[in-house]
């Protein structure tokens, strides 16, 4: 019997979030292939709900429960969890490539001396090895890796959140719930003073429709078209190609692709964006695309559902209007 | 107060051409630049330099074959005062583990040190893995997606980072690691005078021996992940095209699209 596939989930603000829940729909692939159990890590204090975990495709949570684990600190992390995956010798360790992921998996990795792979987009089992196969955009996105990790356990990888959807919720699941208190000692080098939150706006990563613009706008004004637009469509959220947000048109939190942020909204509408693979790497997952362009043979068409050639600084207005339009009637 | 910056040279991947095709990557047409985001940890260094009363000593580090000494050159010629270029036939192929494994026995060759910065990530791995690893290898505290220097002192470092949710600001003991974004500050230019140092000053060059390594710990003996397939992704999502005759049959046509979805 293999031993277990554990994900790392996360906590923010002492609620656990979605990203656990897309990671146990990564790892529920993969345990099952291998016939073998699918756990979750959870790291915090006080952390109520935990049978949500369990719900969304856990087998097992384990808790590490500690006042000194409530928020994100690598070397106490790292303190807790070292022996913990020495102890429990995961075959398979995943998390996601959020900047908590980002920071711990690449500095456990090194304690560990493990093999890790960054943003994979999709993993699979090797079947004559049972090997974990993670493929990653390479070279900027223009080709995919496919990499394996044969001499090093656990085998370790992030992935991108938003890659993929979590599992449907079933209460009716039940599953092990194992707190474990660490010794934590460490007199860590690091604390934190004070935290600001950002203010909420509809972050671009859960709306629903996703609205872009790309160099195809032609004026950084021409963005404001774009936010109000977006500002008429309930849970929308507004995007952006690199090549606006290098030239300032629009801030890099707006950005969407390879070097940005994924998302995998109902509707992308990439607006004036030629649709290089750097671009693509993070709107393909998207339900449904829409794209307009003046060039009949813009990439972006290859994958999209509804590809509008045409003028976007004459489209916009119109659709502007008709949105308008359509609130004053309701 | 010592500071180690760590750069890569990179092939300039924005002009990375695809053989239409063979479908290969067309390696002759490409340049090797500074990795992008490396200008910004040099920045860092520099910032910090003039923020500190000590006497503040830059060394860049790269890893690399022997044309990397350019980065060297570019980061000197911008303000850090020496360079070290890790270069062996053996090196080549490392992984991140197997990098930072590679810098991590040079440091602790070194002079004591108060930092160590580097970039996000580099633009052709796109890891950002190093100096995470690289901190756990070497025990040291680490500060990833730091966005601005608040303090700095002999013995700890203030800084802000940050994260999906907002700005963090963290207080870190000397010495560690951190990694920097680009909201650091914009790189400053080479200067002249730089320019010409960067000419006069000879990188230093540690291979395999002078670090005392045999080859099965490092390049891609020593690496712990294996490429195994390199493909070319497919993308087709075969929709319906139209050419719109008038902007009002766009629009239309995208209203009913998000109608036809339960968005509107
Ligand atoms: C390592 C690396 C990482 C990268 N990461 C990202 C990333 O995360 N995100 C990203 O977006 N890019 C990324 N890029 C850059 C990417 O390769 C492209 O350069 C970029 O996406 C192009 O942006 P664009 O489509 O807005 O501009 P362009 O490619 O210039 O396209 C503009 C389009 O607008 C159309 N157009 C012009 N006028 C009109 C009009 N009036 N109406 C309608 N259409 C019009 C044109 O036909 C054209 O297709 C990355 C590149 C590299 C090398
Ligand atoms: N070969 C190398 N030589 C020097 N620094 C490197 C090397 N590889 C990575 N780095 C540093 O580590 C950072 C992250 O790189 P990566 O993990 O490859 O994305 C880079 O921004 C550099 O500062």
């Amino acid at each position: 019997m293999n031993k277990e596939v554990i994900i790392l989930g996360e906590v923010r603000n002492g609620k656990i979030h979605s990203v656990t829940y897309e990671l146990l729909a990564w790892g529920k692939e993969l345990s099952e292939k291998l016939k073998t159990k699918l756990s979750a890590l959870i790291l915090g204090h006080n952390i109520r709900n935990l049978e949500e975990i369990i719900y969304y495709g856990a087998d097992k949570v384990y808790y590490l429960e500690h006042p000194r684990l409530n928020i994100f600190n690598p070397e106490v992390y790292a303190e807790a969890l070292v022996p913990f995956i020495k102890e429990v010798e995961p075959d398979i360790l995943l998390a996601g490539a959020t900047t908590l992921g980002r920071t711990i998996m690449p500095y456990l990795a090194g304690r560990l001396k493990a093999g890790l792979t960054a943003d994979c987009t999709s993993l699979d089992i090797e079947e004559e090895t049972g090997l974990l196969l993670q493929t990653r955009p390479a070279i900027g996105g223009n080709v995919l890796a496919t990499i394996k990790t044969p001499n090093s356990k656990p085998q370790m990888a992030t992935v991108r959140p938003k890659g993929k959807k979590p599992l449907e919720k079933d209460t009716r699941r039940f599953g092990e719930i194992k707190v474990i208190k660490p010794n934590i000692n460490l007199n860590s080098r690091i604390e934190r003073l004070n935290f600001k939150s950002r203010e909420e706006e509809i972050s671009l990563v859960d709306a629903e429709v996703v609205i872009s613009g790309g160099k195809g706008l032609k004026d950084p004004r021409n963005i404001s078209l774009i936010f109000e637009i977006s500002k008429l469509i309930e849970s929308s959220a507004v995007g952006a190609s690199r090549a606006i947000v290098d030239m300032g048109w629009v801030g890099y939190p707006h950005q969407v692709g390879l070097s940005g942020k994924t998302v995998n909204p109902k509707v992308y509408i990439a607006v004036g964006i030629s649709g290089a693979v750097q671009h693509l790497a993070g709107m393909m997952n998207s339900e449904s695309i829409i794209a307009i362009n003046k060039d009949p043979e813009a990439p972006i068409f290859q994958v999209s559902d509804l590809g509008i050639i045409g003028d976007a600084l004459e489209i916009l207005p119109v659709l502007k209007k008709k949105l308008e339009e359509r609130k004053n009637d309701v | 107060m010592n500071i180690y910056v760590l750069v890569k040279q990179v092939p300039a991947t924005d002009k990375v051409k695809i053989d239409e095709t063979t479908g290969t990557m067309k390696r002759e047409e490409v340049e090797a630049v500074i990795n992008p985001l490396d200008l910004y940890a040099i920045e860092t260094s520099l910032q910090i330099k003039e923020m500190c009363s000590d006497k503040v000593d830059i060394t860049a580090i790269s890893m690399g074959p022997p044309k990397a000494e350019e980065v060297l050159k570019e980061a000197i010629s911008m303000g850090c005062d020496r360079g070290i270029l890790l270069s062996d036939r053996a090196f080549a192929g490392a992984d991140t583990w197997a990098t930072s494994y590679t810098i991590a026995t040079l440091i602790k060759k070194m002079e004591p040190f108060s930092l160590i910065i580097t970039g996000e990530r580099a633009t052709d791995g796109e890891t950002g893995q190093v100096g995470p690893s690289l901190a756990g290898q070497l025990d040291l505290p680490i500060v990833t997606y730091t966005s601005r220097i608040v303090e700095v002192d002999r013995d700890y470092i203030i800084l802000e980072r940050e994260t999906e949710e907002g700005t963090e600001m963290v207080r870190m003991k000397l010495p560690g690691v951190i990694s920097v974004t680009k909201a650091i500050g914009e790189p400053r230019l080479p200067t002249l005078k730089g320019k010409i140092r960067a000419r006069d000053t000879k990188i230093e060059i540690f291979d395999l021996e002078r670090l005392g390594l045999v080859k099965e710990e490092v390049g891609l003996s020593g690496s712990l992940t294996r490429v195994v397939k390199v493909f070319y992704p497919k993308i087709s999502r075969a929709g319906k095209k139209i050419r719109v005759k008038s902007p009002e049959e766009g629009a239309i046509a995208i209203m009913e699209f998000l109608q036809e979805r339960g968005i509107l």
